[in-house]
């Protein structure tokens, strides 16, 4: 799974943190193509999204996930799916995950050749009410479907929960909440949960709090984080997470997307700046940062903006 | 922003919600809720004391030449929001740093509000004498752990920066004027790359052994991460105690705030910072400088930790201080929270 080249050579001991043991190896999960992109104001031509998610194929990422099969009446940038997720190449030992939000996505999907799907749930009624119009019990009956038919098809689905740490219609969401959704999609058949800050506004006791409560009904190493760094806590709620246990980590290249509830605002953690912390902290994760800052610089010259990753603009000569 | 479902339009006003859920907000000692007491992490420090150094740290590194009113303005509105300590200048050469060149009339141009204090960089023993000639109650002076480092910032090595700080802080000692000590470089340094924790700990030992009240370790271009800040202040640790023990992270890789957490694990409280993430970084172009107040704030907050600040407030002096300089905020919760 882990491509043992490239690896940035910085000091490489393991430290062990007042808090518990950091993970030796952790697993990144690479959203720039879908979540990161789905977020950007301007859309991308196919080719571009190809040669990106190829790119970051080559600096090492274990897991890419390619597009989403959502109508595209909701998600213009993500119409092309179907060409996207067939011009890729498919590196082996690298997964390729797609969101599917209900089962014709899912057929379509299959169509087109994916071997991993992605479903996406919430631990806010009035989030899921407002993102998929319905309500978090009828969202688990549509998953249900999708999920019988990508065990018979031998697919595996990866489950996400949103508002992990906040709702922007909501407010505080409670950590039993989160307990309830993830448990949920986890005992329905999810091989993974990545439990998403999707507005940004979690701190890390916050996400102490939610991960202690998870923790206690789902195995750690089914669980992932997916911070978004609205307001600049993404990678101190990462390490939390990290001296929690958790050893899967989304994030997106060039910290692509913004933040539909909060204009001006940032969006995902930067996987360039993500590597740097893990490799000062010595955790392996097979990722080769030069070749990551090449695709970063790639896709933010294709987007007409400035990377969102402190390393970029740190190392790139302006 | 085409991608927008409509539902988010409809969503309340962004930032009433946060404020009704205490995310963001006022944080006053004592009026913590049940539900925020409980996401503080045991092991922390109650209360973190914020030095905020945005207009000497900050404004040193920006291009744009400030008029010294609006630097008094600034100084002036930051003296507001609870900050306890603000750093208004620094008494050096202004052919060195033509930026700091009204060092006298800003420090005597502001006002000094009970409670507040205000030092000033003093790197030798004429810049002290002049801080003190224009009110200074408050002194820094600033070493470095790295000997190139050392010789190319301040012209001499670390043994002969040492011999000049001693005959400011004496001087400081008859006055009674407490003097703070910064090492640069604690965790990596633009010359010599990695630094020891050995030698972090050895100058800042001396600094504190000659009279310093408190040691501020900087990690200067922000490579560090949470395992080398935490090789370091275990070291450091060792010979001084963590209350007289301040971090001062650059946020030039990011890691700013991970860093400062995993100091306030080891029992740091004290934290540098800027408003609005103010300075870039001499020695990397392009990069951004000193890990900003409002983010800080806002991640203290958040786990419950008392620092006496009041984030809107200083999201107004950040605010003013973008414009004066004609800048966008480096601060994130700057940047969600004010419409683009």
């Amino acid at each position: 799974m882990f491509r043992p080249d490239g690896f940035l050579s910085l000091p490489c001991t393991v430290s062990t943190s007042s808090m518990g043991t950091l993970p030796k190896q952790v697993k990144i999960v690479e959203v720039g193509p879908r979540d990161g992109l789905q977020n950007e104001k301007n859309i991308v031509p196919t080719a571009v999204k190809i040669k990106l998610i190829d790119m970051l194929s080559e600096a090492g990422l274990p897991v890419i996930e390619a597009t989403s099969f959502v109508s595209p009446k909701w998600v213009p940038q993500m119409a092309d799916h179907t060409e996207v997720l067939k011009g890729i190449q498919k590196f082996p030992g690298i997964n390729y995950p797609v969101l599917t939000p209900n089962f014709k996505g899912f057929e379509a999907a299959v169509a087109a050749g994916a071997k991993e799907v992605a479903i996406f749930g919430a631990a806010s009624e009035l989030f899921t009410r407002k993102n998929v119009n319905c309500s978090i019990e009828e969202s688990f009956q549509r998953f249900d479907v999708i999920l019988k038919a990508a065990r018979a098809a031998g697919i595996a689905v990866r489950g996400y929960v949103s508002c992990v740490l906040g709702c922007p219609y909501e407010g505080k969401i409670s950590p039993a909440k989160v307990v309830e959704v993830t448990k949920k999609l986890y005992s329905m058949g999810c091989y993974e949960i990545s439990l998403g800050d999707t507005i940004g506004v979690g701190t890390p006791g916050v996400m102490k709090d939610m991960l202690s409560a998870v923790m206690h009904e789902v195995p750690l190493a089914a669980l992932a984080v997916h911070c978004h760094d609205t307001y600049g806590q993404a990678l101190a709620n990462t390490l939390m997470a990290l001296q929690m246990g958790v050893s899967v980590v989304d994030s997106s290249v060039a910290g692509l997307g913004g933040c539909p509830y909060a204009q001006g605002a940032s969006g995902n953690l930067a996987t360039e700046d993500l590597i740097y912390m893990l490799a000062g902290l010595g955790i392996h994760t097979g990722v080769n940062l030069q070749k990551l800052l090449e695709a970063g610089n790639f896709i933010c010259q294709a987007l007409n903006r400035k990377s969102s990753s402190k390393v970029a603009q740190a190392t790139c000569k302006l | 922003m085409g991608n927008v479902p409509s539902a988010v339009k409809h969503c309340l006003s962004y930032q009433q919600l946060l404020r009704e859920h205490l995310w963001i907000g006022d944080s006053v000692a004592g009026t913590l809720d049940p539900a925020q007491e409980s996401s503080q992490l045991s092991g922390l420090p109650e209360y973190v004391k914020i030095v905020e150094v945005g207009p000497r740290d900050g404004l040193q590194n920006e291009k744009v030449i400030v008029p010294t009113d609006i630097k008094i303005e600034f100084i002036n509105q930051l003296s507001q929001t609870g900050l306890s300590v603000i750093e208004v200048t620094s008494f050096v050469s202004s052919r060195w740093v033509p930026q700091m060149a009204d060092h006298s009339e800003v420090m005597r141009g502001i006002h000094q509000y009970p409670g507040v204090r205000y030092p000033v960089l003093t790197p030798n023993l004429q810049g002290f004498h002049r801080a003190v000639a224009a009110g200074a109650t408050e002194i820094s002076v600033f070493g470095a752990a790295s000997e190139s480092f050392s010789k190319k910032n301040i012209n001499c090595s670390i043994e002969e920066s040492m011999g000049k700080f001693e005959e400011v802080v004496k001087s400081a000692k008859h006055m009674n004027i407490p003097v703070r000590g910064y090492v640069s470089c604690a965790l990596g340094c633009p010359y010599e790359g990695s630094i020891t924790p050995q030698k972090v700990t050895e100058v800042s030992k001396r600094l504190y052994g000659m009279g310093c009240y408190e040691i501020s370790l900087g990690d200067t271009i922000g490579v560090g991460t949470p395992g080398s800040m935490k090789r370091m202040l275990e070291s450091v640790m060792k010979e001084i105690p963590s209350g007289a023990l301040a971090v001062h992270c650059h946020d030039t890789y990011g890691q700013a705030l991970a860093n400062i957490l995993m100091a306030l694990q080891m029992g740091i409280n004290v934290v540098d910072s800027a408003v609005s993430g103010l300075g870039g970084c001499p020695y990397a172009k392009g990069a951004s400088g000193n890990v900003a107040t409002e983010d800080l704030v806002y991640m203290l907050n958040g786990l419950g930790l008392n620092t006496g600040v009041n984030l809107y407030k200083v999201m107004e002096a950040g605010d003013f201080i973008c414009k004066a300089v004609n800048k966008t905020t480096n601060s994130k919760v700057a940047q969600a929270s004010f419409n683009a």
